[in-house]
């Protein structure tokens, strides 16, 4: 496909390869924040074709990992609320809350529905009016505009049966509160491309300047992913700390400010729980007043019940980047993407999937082959 | 989750688009990309254009890879 195949070019990879070894001679750990990254990282082998040099770290860009129990708890009641079919995307459907999941619950006899779309999730709006239809809104500022673009349309046509849980999430507050508890110690990020795509390149100059961090914004291709490790690598070399854009074919530095209109005239920012590191201000997106009355958590009384942490999972703790799937006890023994006990092993963007499905090249078998 | 393809658009009606994806064709909405023609690449996300790719920068880039390709050929010689 244009667009895709380019980037995947191996002799041109191998040139971009050539190009980071020859100028990497500081030891620095770069963190790739999306998921969607870490899939190209370890679908590809990038982590063993990179020099010793370099360090690469899976973040907390997967919006399925970081919706935290309490959240999925709230999905899986509103699920059984009588009469009502619960839309989603179809990530949501696996991961465990406390007691139960999406998928349990619809075994159970709840109408749950995936969707590909928001527009399909109007549409069973529209054919099921004597119903209640809620929308499972989760994800990055990539998908929240298409949430709003939905509520905005439901509005219009006056579809009163259509409801949100808006369990959005943004993401520079959350890079912001990863750098401020200094866990982690990053000498260059990684920016997310999608999510790029909607906010521009401006809000990431705050981790260049207050962190001295170089940031590059990076399309998902393997040559794209490379690319910008080689413009990290660049800056480290020269001690410079700026904020680039290497996928410049789908990001421009104001972003897309049609998108972030509707969002904005949607939504307001709010605080959020993110999995493994607690409520974080002003990262959360909450429907405004104006729109409320599709807000699911104030038409609905539902009890989601207490929540209870699965023992032994560390999805936390990978999340923030001090751990590995390796540290993991249960990782590929009781936690497997057929079986999983925590969110990063059931999304495909979860960075314990991409290490079960991929490796990182330290697993005994891959050392042989 | 945030995944987004290149999608060809093909025709334009109001505010959605008949888009080309490997040769599968899908509704598509401009909602949050007005400005796309037909013709244009979009990245698709979630049945929504979130941008229309920007073919000349998208030729620059494969441009510098062209180039770092041919000085590790002349270094090899």
């Amino acid at each position: 496909m244009k667009f895709i195949d380019e980037y995947r070019r191996s002799d041109l990879a191998q040139a971009v390869i050539r190009r980071i070894h020859q100028n990497s001679t500081k030891r620095a750990r770069f963190m790739e924040f999306c998921g969607g990254h870490t899939v190209t990282i370890m679908k590809h082998g990038i982590r063993q074709l990179l020099p010793l040099t370099i360090e690469m770290l899976s973040g907390p860009g997967c919006p399925v990992c970081v919706t935290d129990n309490a959240d999925l708890d709230k999905a899986i009641a509103l699920a059984k609320v009588p009469g009502a079919i619960l839309t989603t995307f179809g990530d949501m459907l696996k991961v465990p809350g406390s007691c139960s999941s999406l998928q349990e619950a619809k075994a159970e006899g709840a109408d749950v529905r995936m969707v590909y779309s928001t527009m399909d999730a109007l549409q069973i709006a529209r054919e099921n009016a004597a119903r209640p239809v809620i929308f499972l809104g989760i994800g990055f500022e990539t998908t929240a505009p298409t949430i709003a673009a939905s509520v905005l349309q439901a509005k219009q046509e006056g579809i009163g049966n259509y409801y949100v849980l808006s369990l959005h999430k943004l993401c520079p507050p959350v890079i912001r509160a990863l750098l401020h508890s200094g866990e982690v110690k990053l000498h260059g990020l990684i920016c997310p491309g999608h999510v790029s795509a909607i906010i521009g390149s401006r809000p990431w100059e705050f981790i260049a300047r207050d962190y001295r961090i170089p940031c590059v914004v990076s399309g998902f291709e393997p040559l794209d992913v490379l690319q910008s490790i080689d413009m990290l690598v660049s800056q480290v070399e020269t001690d410079d700390s700026r904020v680039e854009i290497a996928y410049r074919r789908g990001v421009r530095a104001e972003g897309n400010q049609r998108a972030l209109e509707l969002m904005y005239q949607v939504f307001e920012p709010c605080p959020a729980r993110w999995r493994g590191m607690g409520a974080v201000p002003d990262s959360g997106l909450k429907l405004r007043r104006e729109f409320e009355h599709f807000d699911a958590e104030l038409a609905f009384d539902f009890d989601p019940g207490p929540t209870l942490e699965p023992k032994g999972c560390i999805c936390g703790d990978l999340l923030r980047g001090i751990k590995t799937p390796r540290d993991c006890q249960l990782f590929a023994k009781v936690c497997t993407p057929a079986s999983p006990v925590g969110p990063c092993m059931v999304s495909s963007e979860g960075s314990c999937a991409a290490y079960y499905h991929y490796g990182d090249g330290t697993s005994s078998e891959q050392g042989e082959q | 989750m945030c995944l987004a393809i290149p999608a060809l658009v093909k025709s334009i009606k109001g505010n959605e688009a008949d888009a080309e994806i490997g040769g599968i064709s899908r509704r598509v909405s401009l909602l949050l990309t007005p400005e796309a023609k037909v013709g244009d690449y979009v990245l698709l996300h979630t049945g929504y254009a979130i941008s229309v790719i920007d073919q000349e920068e998208a030729a620059e880039t494969l441009n510098i890879f062209e180039q770092m390709a041919e000085l590790a050929a002349n270094e090899e010689e």
